[in-house]
């Protein structure tokens, strides 16, 4: 491969964006140093400046694939779609916290340096070719995200899914390097490309500390990812957490999840496939069945939010489980996707109530379709296309995935599947029943007004609509970020 | 080069949705007239294909190709032959029909109302003109969200229950239906390398028999919901009491025909095998559903639920006339479906009038409406008697063609068949002589207005094709006939079927 830039020694090129997210990092933190106006706009205009940056460096070096640190780090094209795709999530996450964070009080310097932080975390995961960087990045993440939950610290229910949120995180934690060390242990490697030579050279069927260590790691994924049964902490974060943290974080943290568990599984483990192929078709089922039933009895949009974000790890896990480069590219269509959707969703959210109130239990939602007809239009989309209906994007992915795991003789998990997304289109649909059929108890909701909130909205919704009428680019790069994968 | 005909089928009404969506809220006037004008512009610009197909030429006709996701094989591929083009037509005006219809009975939130009329029509020409399966997929689903929002924000009082019951009984059908889509797919793809989702690559496709079985279950699922047959129909009778005229109109007119001709075009040429190891159980339930609507009709209280529980009985003559599985069968079929959207329409369109000036539709609430609304009358007469098939209207001759398949069949199937037809009789007049005739007795009703001249005109092509097909149904026939005939014999061929096989002209 020919470098588009000269080679420099440590390959500054390929860590661009991580150096980039940095030092934006410290720079928010600096810049608060010179006291800002009270409702200055300074922090979030820095924010997204420090996320388009990132992502534009990461595209400067697209073509250009490199592993710096003893191939602990890889830039490859599978670390430029998360890249992108944290970057994207930074930037809709920055927007819909705009006026929102403002309004409740939470607007300052320290929770945007938390959002690149996290970003920060979710691209180390993504990058790592090893397992102590893995680790790095998802403990950066999470201690970011631990604090973001907490954010609101006069409200008692966001306190509490911090304590519950930062608890269970820091078992699966736990669980995650106890993981690490057996594997280390059995192959003497923390290195995924090290681990896989290994593998391929010796059998492994009763290698029980392999075995153990990585069920372990399976847990700690598990736990990120909200798989069923370490999905408990997700409903109640969600809900206590600022509704544009959990917005960002029901996208980040979980496609995080995902792209290490996709190195994972996918590149040392992939000849163990009938190992954990049947462990994982299991949780999937169970996630997905979990999700959307709990999701049926939601009505705190939040927390059925919350269930359906399970929901939807259970069909990625289809994804996973189908293996091989199609389904990563499946997985990785599918995580640009549920983000778009997602944060779109919770971005609606963001904008419900004035001040510091929080509304968001299904009534007040009713009759927003007609009294803010494109506002309705957008939770629409955002609902339709979580829901799998055509023409949106939700479907295709839904779509893509499916094929890829009927393909590869999956077909009772995919019946599973789909059956599933009939049960969550009822809790979506319930959604629009109360936009457009019901009339508000008592006074309508009062609305919040946010420019930027409503840019994320219509980008949102736009990628949305668009990805459901044509998916071929998005899918061609997802298929082509996967290559070299194996 | 050829005009993209189908395609502007397809968006000439969804720019007419956008349109509407733009128009200031207020501007009711405004709003009726274009919409209209979009629905009669589409109408006209859908006539030519009724001249310009040749029935006899093998192939789809208008047909458009282009790429759509190169890289799962998925292209925008459109075309008519007989059968799609007669549908469509019958779309377009009965779209027409609803638009017109629902002048005065929608004030609430009409451009919303018309807006998503027209999406309506454009999700539903998708559905028919689509050759590529996942493009079939998308518009068949996609359509449901127009209707769903039709019944849940202008139906009555039920309206959520009916909605979210329409909403997830069909889904549930057609997610099974996608995932034999995406096997076929497979299937496809390891056969021949190249990945497609072409409706002609799947024709060509030799799938081995005990998958066929699954995938046609899958299939005929779906579009059973759809029909809807015994024991699948029980989605129907809410959401037509509760949906809005227009909603019921188009429901009963075109989106039930999407199950039976799910069946043509999909179910029996892609799974012959199938087909025709399962066409006795199905022609089973196509009478027992005939029998059965006709029955549960009988004892309704409640004019829409009648004409409701008429559909299952009729469209159980449909199936009947499919899965006879010969040429009179499936033309007489074919031509009942026309029949039902025309007579069925019109009936829930007449319904429509009443409950427009009485807001009831219980029969027990009138009688002696011939003495203030003499002309209504004498339309709801005519339509009935189409309804209930009496020669020299269009029910008679679908109805005769489905007896004298079925009959070619199995004999038992047309003796027990028959037995529908009297039935529907039955309740059809005894509906028309506890509303129409006897002593004026509910006050409400002595100063009922007439038809006026716009409802008037809403009933007057609908009139014309009653007694056009029932006297002359030779050049409707002649053009589906070709086309169904190249399903049958593909049918018979790959299933091994002997000895039914017929000449085309058979019944002339």
């Amino acid at each position: 491969m020919t470098p588009a830039t000269p080679p420099l020694p440590l390959d500054w090129w390929a860590l661009g964006p991580v150096l980039a997210l940095s030092a934006g990092l410290l720079l928010l933190l600096l810049a608060e140093l010179a006291p800002a106006r009270p409702g200055s706009a300074r922090a979030p205009i820095l924010t997204l400046l420090i996320f388009g940056v990132a992502a534009a460096l990461a595209w400067n070096v697209r073509d250009v694939a490199r592993s710096p640190f003893g191939g602990m780090f890889v830039h490859d094209g599978f670390t430029l779609f998360f890249t992108l795709l944290f970057c994207g999530i930074g930037i809709l996450g920055t927007l819909i916290s705009w006026d929102y964070a403002r309004r409740t009080g939470i607007g300052r310097a320290e929770y945007y340096a938390l959002l690149v932080g996290s970003t920060l975390g979710m691209i180390l995961m993504a990058a790592s070719n090893d397992l102590i960087t893995i680790f790095l990045g998802l403990e950066l993440m999470s201690l970011a995200l631990y604090v973001l939950v907490g954010f609101r610290r006069s409200r008692l229910d966001s306190n509490e899914a911090a304590i519950k949120y930062f608890l269970l995180g820091a078992f699966a934690s736990g669980f995650f390097l106890y993981g690490i060390a057996l594997c280390y242990g059995a192959t003497g490697t923390t290195n995924l490309a090290r681990m896989s030579d290994f593998l391929a050279a010796s059998p492994v069927q009763d290698n029980t500390l392999l075995i153990t260590g990585g069920l372990l790691l399976l847990t700690g994924f598990a736990f990120k990812i909200s798989a069923v049964p370490f999905h408990m902490w997700t409903p109640d974060a969600y809900e206590g957490a600022p509704t544009a943290v959990t917005g960002f974080m029901s996208a980040g943290a979980k496609a995080a999840g995902f792209a290490a568990l996709l190195r994972v599984v996918l590149h040392p483990l992939a000849g163990l496939h009938e190992a954990w192929g049947p462990l994982l078709a299991v949780v999937a089922v169970l996630t997905m069945t979990v999700g959307n039933v709990t999701a049926l009895l939601q009505l705190n949009l939040k927390r059925m939010l919350a269930y359906s974000s399970i929901a939807h790890a259970g069909y990625l896990l289809v994804a996973v489980v189908s293996g091989g480069t199609d389904g990563a590219a499946a997985a990785l269509l599918y995580l640009a996707v549920y983000s778009v959707m997602n944060l779109g969703a919770f971005g609606v959210l963001t904008l419900l109530g004035r001040e510091h109130e929080e509304r968001v239990l299904l009534g007040d939602v009713a009759g927003l379709g007609f009294r803010r007809p494109w506002l309705g239009l957008a939770m629409a989309i955002f609902m339709l296309s979580l829901a799998g209906i055509p023409p949106t994007a939700g479907f295709m992915a839904k779509v893509y995935l499916f094929g890829v795991a009927v393909r590869t003789g999956h077909v009772p998990l995919v019946i599973v599947a789909v059956l599933n997304s009939v049960v969550s289109v009822f809790y979506y649909l319930r959604v629009t029943v109360a936009m457009y059929m019901e009339e508000p108890q008592g006074e309508p909701t009062a609305l919040s007004r946010s420019l930027p909130g409503a840019i994320a909205l219509v980008v949102a919704a736009a990628l949305t609509l668009w990805w459901g009428l044509q998916a071929h680019a998005l899918l061609e790069l997802a298929q082509r970020s996967v290559v070299g994968l194996l | 080069v050829q005009l993209p005909w189908l395609s502007t089928l397809i968006f000439l009404p969804l720019v007419g949705a956008v349109a509407l969506a733009l128009l200031p809220a207020a501007a009711h006037r405004t709003i009726r007239a274009l919409a209209t004008a979009i629905a009669g512009a589409e109408f006209v610009v859908s006539l030519p294909l009724w001249w310009r197909l040749v029935p006899k030429q093998s192939g789809w006709q208008f047909a458009e190709h282009h790429d759509w996701i190169r890289s799962v094989g998925a292209s925008y591929h459109l075309g008519v032959d007989g059968i799609s083009m007669l549908l469509a037509l019958l779309t377009t005006l009965l779209t027409l029909i609803a638009v017109v219809g629902s002048f005065t009975a929608v004030e609430k939130r009409s451009k919303e109302f018309y807006a998503l009329l027209l999406a309506l029509e454009a999700g539903m020409l998708g559905t028919f003109f689509s050759l590529d399966l996942l493009l079939f997929y998308v518009f068949w689903e996609a359509m449901l969200v127009p209707m769903y929002l039709l019944i849940g924000v202008w139906g009555g009082p039920r309206r959520i229950y009916a909605a979210l019951k329409f909403f997830l009984y069909t889904m549930a059908g057609s997610v099974l239906m996608l995932v034999a889509i995406l096997w076929l797919y497979s299937l496809q793809r390891a056969a021949t390398g190249v990945p497609s989702f072409d409706l002609d690559a799947f024709y060509a496709l030799h799938i081995p028999g005990g998958v066929q079985t699954w995938l046609f279950l899958a299939f005929a699922f779906a579009f059973a919901i759809k029909v809807p047959m015994f024991p699948l129909h029980t989605w129907l009778p809410d959401a037509h009491v509760e949906a809005p005229t227009a909603g019921s109109v188009i429901l009963a007119a075109v989106l039930l025909k999407m199950g039976t001709y799910g069946f043509l075009r999909f179910a029996m040429p892609l799974f012959p095998l199938a087909s025709a190891h399962f066409a006795p159980w199905i022609a089973g339930l196509a009478i027992f559903g005939i029998l059965y609507g006709a029955l549960v009709a009988m004892v309704q209280p409640d004019l829409k639920k009648l004409v409701a529980y008429s559909s299952v009985s009729h469209l159980g003559f449909c199936m009947l006339g499919l899965y006879a599985l010969n040429s009179q069968g499936m033309a007489g079929g074919m031509l009942q479906m026309i029949n039902h959207g025309i007579s069925t329409g019109a009936l829930f369109l007449l319904v429509g009038v009443i409950y427009e000036r009485r807001h009831t539709r219980q029969i027990a609430d009138f009688g002696g409406l011939w003495k203030t609304m003499p002309v209504y009358a004498a339309v709801f007469l005519v339509v009935m008697l189409s309804s209930i098939g009496l020669p020299g209207t269009n029910g008679f001759i679908s109805e005769f063609l489905v007896l004298l398949g079925a009959f070619r069949n199995q004999w038992w199937w047309a003796a027990t068949a028959a037995v529908g037809v009297v039935l529907g009789a039955l309740y059809m007049l005894w509906m028309f002589q506890r509303v129409m005739f006897g002593p004026l007795k509910n006050p409400a009703n002595e100063r009922l207005a007439d038809l006026t001249t716009r409802e008037g005109l809403v009933f007057v092509p609908l009139l014309i094709l009653i007694f056009w097909i029932g006297f002359n149904p030779q050049p409707i026939l002649d053009r589906a006939q070709p086309a169904l005939e190249r399903t049958m014999q593909l049918v018979q061929q790959r299933s091994g079927m002997s000895g039914t096989a017929d000449n085309v002209g058979a019944q002339r």
